[in-house]
């Protein structure tokens, strides 16, 4: 039997009815959890992401010195929330490059290549790259990892379990587990700091400005002018991750 | 009535530990998972606060400028301008909140000037790049340069 008028405006009224109070419920829970109530900070107003100028680094490791002292990471190689990489790519083997980063640029890199040996030689600060789509947090099995509000990827280290599904899942490679506490580390963009209005800790001591944070949601932010003004490339953009780091420069032999 | 029950007594049973196993899941999850949990996503919402929850250990240049406007002023228009205090200094923040905590080391010119300005082949071209032993004799480079502002002393 077709619905009639009737029928179908009492239907779609009660439905109505059912889901404004199911909307009135979560925006209450919204209201009553959102951590972006913070003073002087609100989580949906801002939407972060980093440029990174390759022609404009120059190796010296400020930044991942920092980042260590920053956010206390330990101090043994192997453990960065930012690290660089150096690359050599030969003249007959573009496909091939050498890539180093003797403990992660911390000390700087000690010359390896020879002047005349030169073809293309640059260096790569990684971190992690802030996937609007992050692998590693549709593997975790808790919810111990989220991509916020304000698109930044962290962790929530009272709920991980350091099973490391997410250091795997990570096409950057850019997660450990912290030997101190069993849990899982990353770069979160020094969020302690951008969320009270200062720039991340490798972004304050780059020399150079290769790196800059950018708040997409800003119109005024000068990070509008870089990807306009610039060729801009992410890592691995054939896996869709979504990533917020933003390479000017970037040349295709780097992964 | 009774009768027709009495059949299907077994399957009431199952029906009530059912029940019952349901009931206390539910109750086991209201007790064991946050009120953020689920709030903004699958995560627990308070974790974005605890990210928040961490000390600074660089203040950002802005906060040494409120003392040393004499040093900030100082590199104005040199090379150097752009650079952030503590890139050279180290992370100062204590220093910022309360001077007598935490004294600053001065960088020590014949090493912190190289970690930049040594010879490089990754380095981009542009980069001013200076060999210390065949520019000066591995003099250090503030014998002649002002870190500040890095042109010729008395320039």
């Amino acid at each position: 039997m077709p619905t009639d008028r009737r029928e179908f405006l009492i239907g779609s009224g009660r439905v109505l009815i059912v889901a404004s109070g199911a909307a009135a419920l979560a925006l209450k829970h919204v209201l009553a959890g959102t951590p972006g109530q913070a003073p002087g900070y609100a989580v949906d107003r801002h939407w972060w992401a980093m440029a990174i100028a390759i022609d404009r680094c120059i190796g010296c490791g400020n930044c991942v010195r920092a980042c260590k002292s920053e956010n206390d990471v330990p101090l043994e190689p192997l453990y960065f929330r930012t690290w660089v990489e150096r690359y050599h790519v030969p003249e007959s083997d573009a496909d091939r490059p050498l890539v180093d980063s003797p403990n992660g640029g911390y000390d700087g890199f000690p010359e390896r290549d020879q002047p005349d040996d030169r073809f293309k030689d640059f260096y790569v600060p990684k971190l992690c790259n802030h996937c609007a789509h992050s692998p590693c947090v549709q593997v975790c099995p808790v919810g111990a990892t989220f991509e916020s509000p304000d698109g930044v990827v962290l962790v929530d280290k009272d709920y991980c379990l350091g099973c490391r599904y997410c250091v795997q899942a990570c096409p950057y490679g850019c997660r450990f587990i912290d030997p101190r506490t069993r849990t899982v580390d990353k770069c979160t963009l020094c969020y302690h700091r951008i969320t009270r209005g200062l720039t991340t800790a490798c972004c304050e001591v780059c020399p150079t400005g290769a790196r800059a944070l950018g708040d997409l949601k800003d119109p005024s932010d000068p990070i509008h002018v870089f990807l306009r003004e610039h060729s801009v490339h992410v890592l691995k953009p054939q896996l869709a991750t979504g990533s917020k780091v933003y390479y000017a420069g970037l040349d295709g032999s780097a992964r | 009535m009774a009768h027709r029950f009495s059949d299907i007594e077994h399957l009431l049973r199952l029906a009530a530990i059912f029940i019952a196993g349901i009931v206390l899941f539910v109750a086991v999850r209201a007790v064991l998972v946050p009120d953020d949990f689920g709030v903004l996503g699958h995560y627990r919402a308070g974790a974005i606060e605890d990210n928040r929850q961490r000390p600074l250990v660089h203040a950002g240049a802005e906060a040494c400028g409120e003392c040393h406007d004499d040093v900030v002023a100082s590199r104005t228009g040199g090379g150097h301008e752009s650079i952030r205090c503590e890139a050279c200094h180290g992370p100062l923040a204590r220093h910022a909140t309360e001077p007598s905590d935490q004294a600053p080391e001065l960088p020590d010119a014949a090493s912190v000037c190289l970690r930049c300005h040594l010879p490089a082949v990754a380095k981009p071209e542009a980069f001013p790049q200076v060999d210390p032993a065949e520019h000066a004799g591995n003099e250090p480079c503030d014998a002649c340069h002002a870190a500040h502002a890095p042109r010729l002393e008395g320039s």
